[in-house]
């Protein structure tokens, strides 16, 4: 039987919606929320979202269970009013300089405020303008156009588990702020961005880079080169209302070559390249009893993250680089010969659905002498921009085909851009080593699919994959591998929901069918292409024959791989215990962070201190607690003087200061 | 010498603390409440290894500390002194005491502990004894229908004392 709500006196369908702001989508009305995300939990701080329940009043559509017969009124004069001055006042303090906003298109704060046709504002400002935050690489932030709807707050704790912005102070004075109101650089923001894809207004924003990319189009030194990420050609046509077909890659292309760019080229053959090397490292760590599971290494949040919050794990991150920075250390290797220009006014610029790959080109392991080997990342967005900013009418243009050799590339370069996709990417070439009887266009129906953890047991059980995007899901993941509860071969991680397809340098998201439909159509790229797998593709094989040698061979590893390191997870001072008289003292550090206190630091530094008190030694030792010494995977850690100890055991730390002390008391 | 064993003595605390309350997530005012008792105020790394040994963000507690305006992130003078400022004691005279006080210890609105850290001066909204009015706390002890003369004549009270002590 049929449940039946009654919205504005007509008859809807109650299947399993859990609110009533859902249940009237369903029937095509739009009820205006700035706080409600289908994705994350339900806040109804906004409330925007007030509808009028039969016998209950007004209530939060968004927080309220549908029952049967319910009736509702959507649009009373009462309901009208209420939005109205909700908004204006959201309005009141609200940096309305929207002619100057990168989020103008996109702000749901001005559709809103023309919805609800708000013609003037009757309140003043309350709130002191606050100063932009501008600190980090990839991301901005303006408090003056947040409505503290909390969406950023929470996406990153539940979805990525990190919590780096919060709420602080009170009332009035409420922000949305990282710890000690610290820049997002001094924290352990991961850079996905997607606090800035869920943000409704201009708050927190991509930081643009597109000016440098101009500057370098124009400087007639300079020869520039793009590279082409896979997702960013399901993504581009929704800029220009176009649908996403394959013909806007190819009109992509002939736009760059319009705007300046001397060399296109695409991402996705040094996806290939990295199949190839990140396979064969498996198979190697397979056969050789390596460290496993191997974590792939593509996602540049996913390697800010573990090298956060998982240093023991970074030794199962594949050491491969990712594609973007693969093809960056290929390009500066092997086009200044082939393009007749020095390496130094080479630039390499990179088109990005992704907002962490602005910080990842910028890290020194991919430096050399002054010369980066991306120069500069920019986002999905940030070419739409660009095209518009040249003139270009997107729509009209005939599409035009990549640059060889580096613009050509395999389907499994190509599905790199979902989730689950560089799994089947090195399964595809993988295969036959483990005899696994499969099509070349191997679909692996397991790793596809949004489900946020998803696993494939193949070879009989010899070949354990799993695929998790989101990185509250990878933490879980980690967790329990390294508890021993689950074991397997490859693990991929991709921060963004959906894989890169998701990143927050893409168009903003409207809804989950928008971004699904992304998925599908880079499935689709790949089905029509004419080879699917990495080994298949001859520029790769002519790579290796010219330049490389073989898969991880010395070469290989001196240009596609790298390494990685252990971060603090915020920027401190530690704590000293001893008094500030700058007297000569021998300097003890008790390592106190999460993976050392787990491992018995804090007995450790209350014994060294009541040792050092009992015996009156506070004239020899200055003991402090640092918070991270950043050699977790060997805590605990203590330092005596010029004495470093891993795995520190207390009699020995006790030894040491003993004999520091006797030495000293001479 | 004295410093070090202090302060090393106040972290063990700190740890005692976390022990006491199970290290858990749900107790994080109490913990950051005897926590402050221990320090005067809420020192920045000591937040950060709070956070980390409750396993949350730090930018969660400094939302906690920053929200109740009890806790303190600057550190605190030695005596600290809270004027009402509520409805009622604003009636009643309130305003003088605070200028009395702020001018004679040299402190302002923004400005609210002395250069040698030996005062902290605050307003706060309603300590609930209305009754009273206007309400003086200082150093937890209440001192009711207090003028500005009182309470300039129980600031000299505890510069003799400090000094005799000193």
């Amino acid at each position: 039987m049929e449940k039946y709500v009654y919205i504005n006196d007509r008859p809807v369908v109650w299947d399993a919606e859990t609110n009533i702001l859902d249940l009237a989508r369903k029937a095509n009305i739009e009820i205006p929320t700035f706080c409600y995300h289908s994705d994350l939990s339900i806040y109804g701080a906004c409330r925007l979202c007030m509808v009028e329940v039969e016998g209950r009043g007004l209530v939060t559509s968004c927080s309220t269970q549908p029952f049967e017969g319910m009736r509702v009124k959507t649009h009373t004069q009462q309901i009208l009013k209420l939005r109205k001055t909700i908004v204006e006042m959201l309005l009141a303090n609200h940096d309305q300089e929207c002619t100057k906003c990168s989020r103008a298109n996109d702000c749901k704060l001005r559709d809103l405020s023309n919805r609800l046709s708000i013609d003037e504002v009757r309140f003043r400002r309350t709130r002191p303008i606050m100063p932009k935050n501008l600190g980090s690489e990839c991301l901005e932030r303006d408090p003056n156009k947040c409505v503290l709807c909390g969406d950023c707050v929470r996406f990153c704790d539940e979805i990525q588990g990190i919590g780096v912005i919060d709420f602080a102070e009170r009332g009035q004075n409420v922000s949305v702020n990282a710890a000690y109101g610290k820049s997002l650089q001094q924290v352990d923001c991961i850079n996905c961005g997607q606090c800035a894809a869920v943000c409704p207004t201009g708050a927190i924003v991509v930081k643009s880079h597109i000016h440098l990319a101009w500057d370098a189009i124009h400087d007639p030194q300079k020869t520039v080169v793009a590279q082409i990420a896979p997702a960013v050609r399901v993504a581009l046509g929704e800029m220009f209302n176009l649908p996403n077909t394959e013909l806007n890659m190819g009109k992509l292309v002939a736009a760059l070559r319009m705007i300046g760019f001397d060399q296109v080229y695409d991402t996705a053959f040094a996806a290939d390249l990295t199949v190839v090397e990140e396979a064969t490292e498996f198979i190697n760590r397979k056969s050789n009893g390596g460290k496993l599971p191997i974590f792939t290494s593509c996602c540049p949040a996913w390697v800010k993250y573990a090298e956060h919050n998982y240093p023991s794990l970074l030794e199962h991150l594949s050491s491969c680089q990712s594609p973007q920075q693969m093809f960056g250390a290929i390009a500066k290797n092997v086009l200044p010969e082939k393009l007749n220009v020095k390496k130094e006014d080479l630039v390499v610029v990179s088109i990005m659905p992704c907002t962490a790959k602005k910080f990842e080109c910028k890290r020194p392991e991919f430096i050399h002498d002054g010369i980066a080997d991306v120069d500069l990342a920019i986002t999905t967005q940030e070419i739409g921009r660009m095209i518009k900013e040249a003139g270009i009418d997107f729509g009209s243009i005939e599409p035009e085909s990549m640059d060889l050799p580096l613009g050509f590339a395999t389907g499994a370069g190509v599905i790199f851009g979902n989730s689950g996709g560089v799994s089947e990417a090195v399964l595809r070439y993988a295969a036959d080593k483990f005899n696994i009887p499969v099509p070349e266009s191997i679909v692996l129906q397991d790793v596809r699919g949004g489900s946020g953890m998803r696993e494939a047991i193949l070879a009989d059980g010899n070949l354990r994959m799993a695929v998790v995007h989101g990185l509250r899901n990878a933490q879980e993941l980690c967790d329990k591998i390294i508890a021993g509860e689950v074991h397997y071969d490859i693990v991929e991680v991709m921060a963004c929901p959906g894989g890169c397809t998701g990143g927050a340098g893409q168009p903003i998201v409207h809804s989950k069918k928008q971004r699904n439909k992304r998925t599908e159509n880079l499935y689709h790229a790949d089905k029509v292409m004419t080879l699917h797998r990495a080994q298949d593709n001859p520029f790769i094989h002519e790579l290796y024959k010219t330049l490389l040698e073989e898969p991880n061979s010395h070469k290989a590893h001196e240009l596609l791989h790298t390494a990685y390191r252990h971060r603090k997870r915020i920027d401190d001072d530690e704590l000293s215990f001893s008094a500030d008289d700058g007297a000569d003292r021998c300097k003890i550090r008790v390592c106190v962070g999460t993976s050392c206190y787990l491992r018995g630091a804090q007995d450790i530094l209350a014994k060294t201190l009541q040792m050092v008190e009992e015996n009156a030694w506070g004239n020899y030792f200055d003991i402090a607690a640092t918070f991270c010494s950043e050699k977790c995977d060997k805590g605990p850690n203590v330092s005596v003087g010029d004495t470093v100890i891993h795995r520190a055991e207390l009699k020995q730390i006790k030894e040491l200061i003993q004999k520091e002390a006797q030495r000293r008391s001479k | 010498m004295n410093t070090q064993y202090a302060k090393a003595q106040s972290f063990n605390k700190v740890m005692q603390i976390l022990d006491r309350f199970d290290r858990s997530e749900n107790k994080i005012i109490p913990i950051l409440q005897a926590v402050q008792e221990e320090y005067r105020y809420l020192p920045q790394e000591v937040l950060t290894f709070i956070a980390t040994s409750l396993g949350v963000s730090p930018a969660r507690v400094y939302g906690v500390a920053t929200f109740y305006s009890h806790f303190s992130l600057e550190p605190k003078g030695k005596h600290i002194i809270k004027m009402c400022d509520g409805t009622a004691c604003h009636v009643r005279g309130s305003s003088a005491v605070i200028d009395a006080i702020r001018g004679r210890l040299n402190l302002s609105a923004k400005k609210i502990t002395t250069d040698d850290m030996m005062y902290t001066f605050e307003t706060v909204s309603c300590l609930g004894a209305c009754g009273l009015a206007p309400v003086l706390v200082v150093d937890d002890e209440v001192h009711g229908q207090i003028t500005p003369e009182q309470a300039l004549a129980i600031l000299d009270k505890i510069d003799k004392e400090e000094k005799e002590n000193a």
